[in-house]
């Protein structure tokens, strides 16, 4: 198993601190009694090697104890991630990790027996254990009655009843945390014969084989094996003389038809299920409806459940725009004045140049993404903490299946059209390691924010705009079919990936569906936070980096600008002189006397600041000093002529700085490539710089054209993609251009962001680097089509 | 009669399975001989299906539970 050749996990908890790890099904308020216990004393990282969390922190109170949060699992059979790590966990498989103290069982009083399943299999590991009996107030509420004092008679260990979501038990169960362990309990349930006459001889083999294994962990460790070929492959290179026996042990139950794979459930239920109804009784009839029963009757209902759905789907995804985009607005603002104010403090040159247009604007592009993945995070947040996000992949599963899904995709790839990292990021729910990475593979090509300012520009200035049938906009019309072309590919590359890449899965769903519960936003609110945490600190270093050398590669080598421009630049320079010397001299005076005179720095003022009021102050005082008015206003024009003349020589410069650096090269050269699809060196530099973040193309378009500071709503960046023609005459771009570039963008990957987070939910460079390829080779493909396919109808 | 047969509001007692046995993860979640389940609902597409069972709510696919063989409860 990876994680046993990883290095060792450091807890920073010294070796004699108690450690109590919490073990329980999902959905049972185990991270609830988490936060309880630990207050925000926590700690998230990963387990080594894996994308499992590893949760833990301090008891709060006087005496100090280390609590695990375990990943939640309805088994310790070591079937999925989140199995092995809790298995290894109790165990003490993981490097650095020694194995708990102490384990608390966190049940759901609602559902007893499918909760002491798990329990039974902690229990049967020989560790100390207690169970927390949990949502009693549910209970209560469902009409059970559970006497916790039997219940702790017939399993053997201490059962604390509690309502954490509450605080009720909290002090039975912190008294239990530091009491002494109870001792270990016996196992109470039986194996059926056939089986436990070759489980106990091969508990005997596993002692001979691997002596170190503590004798508690055989029998499980057996049972495991037996049942489960993972586990059985464990031993395969470490136990081969155990590994043997446990196979000639299957062939020979299979000769004799023994169900031997279902024997621990069958055994395991078969002692719980009386159990448990000597223990439980029903106060109310059995058929009346929870609250939860009868909120799922309406939100997946045949008609208004979908539709439901879709109403809370758009209010989420007008939350986001509409309450994101003012906070961008307002970060980019941030980050532009902060700009102008540290150039204007430092000395010109290539470390202002550096940390302004490198790092001030690298921060920048990490922070201006952070209200949406803000927001975005805590809608899913709250679907996930009130149970509805189960709903809406039981409402989604069959059209999800129909591509190889299941409806746990469904909110992962909805979330990626606004940004397809918390998308990525939501993947986390899906159990299935296949359905999970496929749908990673695959968000990204759902369209994100980022592409939206792109499609805006090209579309506002190539489309025509005209309505079809006079009804809908060509504009309107083509946004829409960007999206939908995303969203289509999506779903094919789904099923294509699901048909031949993770070949034929038994595509099975079994999922629970967790009653309703009122969400608790502290808890929503710090998830929130700390996964937003994680997209600054990893996807934010490299698109930091990222923009660092986009900078440098646009910023060298170090232009000269032609001298023409220079020269330019004395004209202007030179032409103002020359007003301000004719206007003064007109009056009588040199140029600073003209300018000091009480009258004339007054008139300035007022002028520049142009207000109503001023004005009225203006036409005053011109009564008064008519010609030293009528000469400041003559000063202040020039010095506008002078301002804007010397911004578009700024302009021009930047433009020929960029169009001569590096990313100008590499556009040339990427030129012949990039011909076929109708794109010149300039938009295929471009392309380049989008890597960063798709947007970014849209200011690099900018400099490169010299237009300056603009956005996609510049008329004037427009005007200059219109105007800009080859060498022979011919346009650069036409509306084919503009639409073959369109669906460049809607398949490209070009969020080095999106890599980041995907190299880090899959563990490995490798997947990141199929989702680049795949994507950048659709949108070759399919701009080449449409390109040449529309200069062979003449479109061109 | 197998799992899928039953309708809403029915309920069935498992008493085995066709031909293979579903994954094991099904019967750990309690779906095995002698399990009392309760059919409440189909989502609103028609698949999955909402079952109660051992006191909670599970969704599987028609296709598994077209593997399950029930008793009519």
């Amino acid at each position: 198993m990876a994680h046993h050749d990883a290095p060792p996990t450091p807890t920073d908890a010294p070796p004699s601190l108690r450690r109590i790890a919490l073990a329980g099904n999902p959905n049972v308020g185990k991270t609830t009694l988490f936060n309880l216990l630990t207050g925000l004393r926590q700690k998230v990282a990963n387990y080594p090697g894996v994308t499992v969390e590893r949760k833990s922190g301090r008891l709060t109170g006087a005496t100090p104890a280390e609590i695990i949060d375990l990943p939640g699992t309805y088994s310790l059979n070591p079937k999925s991630l989140d199995e092995r790590i809790a298995y290894d966990m109790l165990v003490g498989r993981i490097e650095g990790e020694r194995p708990p103290d102490l384990v608390v069982c966190v049940t759901d009083a609602t559902n007893l027996e499918r909760n002491l399943y798990l329990a039974s299999q902690v229990m049967d590991l020989g560790l100390p254990t207690v169970i927390a009996l949990n949502m009693m107030d549910a209970a209560e509420e469902a009409g059970l009655d559970i006497n916790a004092s039997a219940l702790s008679h017939a399993l053997g260990i201490p059962v604390i009843p509690m309502t954490a979501a509450r605080k009720k038990g909290m002090e039975a169960l912190r008294e239990a945390l530091l009491a002494d362990p109870p001792a270990p309990a016996i196992r109470r349930w039986t194996l059926m014969s056939a089986v436990a006459s070759k489980v106990h001889p091969l508990t005997n083999v596993l002692a001979s084989c691997v002596p170190d294994l503590p004798a508690p962990q055989r029998f499980s460790e057996v049972l495991h094996t037996l049942a489960n070929d993972q586990a059985l492959a464990y031993w395969a290179d470490r136990a081969p003389g155990f590994h043997q026996a446990v196979l000639d042990a299957r062939t020979d139950l299979n000769t004799r038809n023994v169900p031997y794979r279902q024997a621990e459930v069958i055994g395991r239920y078969g002692w719980l299920s009386p159990l448990v109804a000597k223990v439980v009784t029903r106060r109310k009839n059995a058929g009346e409806l929870s609250w939860s029963d009868r909120l799922d009757a309406v939100l997946t209902h045949r008609i208004a459940g979908p539709l439901l759905f879709l109403v809370i789907l758009a209010v989420i995804f007008q939350a986001v725009f509409s309450w994101a985009t003012p906070a961008m607005d307002l970060i980019e603002g941030v980050i532009a004045g902060l700009s102008g104010g540290v150039r204007s403090l430092l000395p010109r040159g290539a470390p202002t140049d550096l940390l302004v247009d490198g790092v001030i604007a690298g921060v920048g592009n990490v922070l201006v993404f952070l209200p949406q993945i803000l927001l975005l995070f805590f809608f899913l947040g709250l679907m996930e903490d009130t149970g509805y996000m189960a709903r809406t992949a039981f409402i989604m599963d069959r059209i999800m299946s129909k591509v190889g899904l299941s409806g746990g995709s469904v909110v992962p790839l909805l979330s990626s059209f606004a940004c397809a990292i918390p998308g990525i990021m939501a993947a986390r729910t899906l159990a299935n390691e296949r359905d999970r990475l496929i749908t990673i593979m695959v968000a990204p090509l759902m369209s994100c924010s980022a592409r939206l300012p792109v499609y805006t520009l090209f579309i506002a200035a190539f489309i025509p705009a005209g309505r079809l049938f006079g009804f809908m906009g060509y504009q309107g019309l083509a946004m829409f079919s960007m999206y939908l072309l995303g969203t289509v590919m999506a779903f094919v590359a789904a099923w294509v990936l699901k048909r031949f890449v993770f070949k034929g899965d038994s595509s099975y769903f079994a999922m629970e569906l967790p009653p309703y519960r009122l969400p608790q936003f502290k808890h929503v609110l710090w998830r929130m936070v700390e996964r937003s945490k994680l997209f600054v600190l990893r996807a934010g270093k490299i698109i930091f980096l990222m923009s660092i050398v986009l900078w440098f590669l646009a910023s060298y080598p170090k232009a000269d600008p032609p001298p023409a421009m220079q020269a330019q630049q004395g004209t202007l320079e030179a032409r103002y002189a020359v007003t301000l010397d004719s206007v003064a001299t007109a009056q009588g005076l040199t140029v600073p006397a003209f300018l000091s005179l009480g009258p004339v720095e007054q008139a300035l003022g007022l002028i520049a600041a142009g207000t109503p009021d001023t004005e009225t102050e203006l036409a005053a005082l011109r009564i008064e000093y008519p010609k030293r008015v009528t000469g400041a206003w003559a000063i202040f024009e020039a010095q506008q002529t002078l301002d804007e003349g010397l911004t578009t020589i700024a302009n021009e410069k930047a433009g020929y700085q960029v169009r001569n650096s590096f990313i100008g090269m590499f556009g040339r050269a990427l030129e012949p490539v990039m011909r076929p699809l109708g794109f010149d060196w300039k938009i295929s530099a471009g392309i380049v710089t989008a890597l960063a973040a798709r947007e970014v193309i849209i200011s690099a378009l900018a400099t490169l054209y010299s237009v300056g500071d603009a956005d996609e709503t510049s008329p004037l960046l427009k005007d200059q993609l219109k105007a800009d023609t080859y060498p022979d005459g011919s346009p650069v771009y036409t509306p084919l251009v503009a639409v073959s570039l369109l669906i460049f963008f809607v398949f490209a990957l070009q969020c080095i962001s999106t890599l980041a987070i995907a190299r880090r939910e899959t563990n490995s460079w490798r997947w990141p680097a199929v989702m680049w390829l795949y994507m950048t080779g659709l949108a070759y493909l399919f701009s080449f089509i449409v390109y040449q396919g529309g200069l062979l109808l003449g479109l061109g | 009669m197998t799992l899928k047969d039953l309708k809403p509001g029915e309920r069935g007692t498992v008493i085995g399975w066709i031909d293979e046995v579903p994954p094991v993860r099904l019967l750990e979640m309690g779906v095995l001989p002698g399990s009392v389940v309760e059919v409440v609902r189909f989502a609103p597409l028609g698949d999955p299906i909402d079952l109660k069972v051992r006191g909670y709510h599970l969704s599987i696919r028609k296709h598994e539970a077209e593997m399950i063989r029930v008793a009519r409860a």
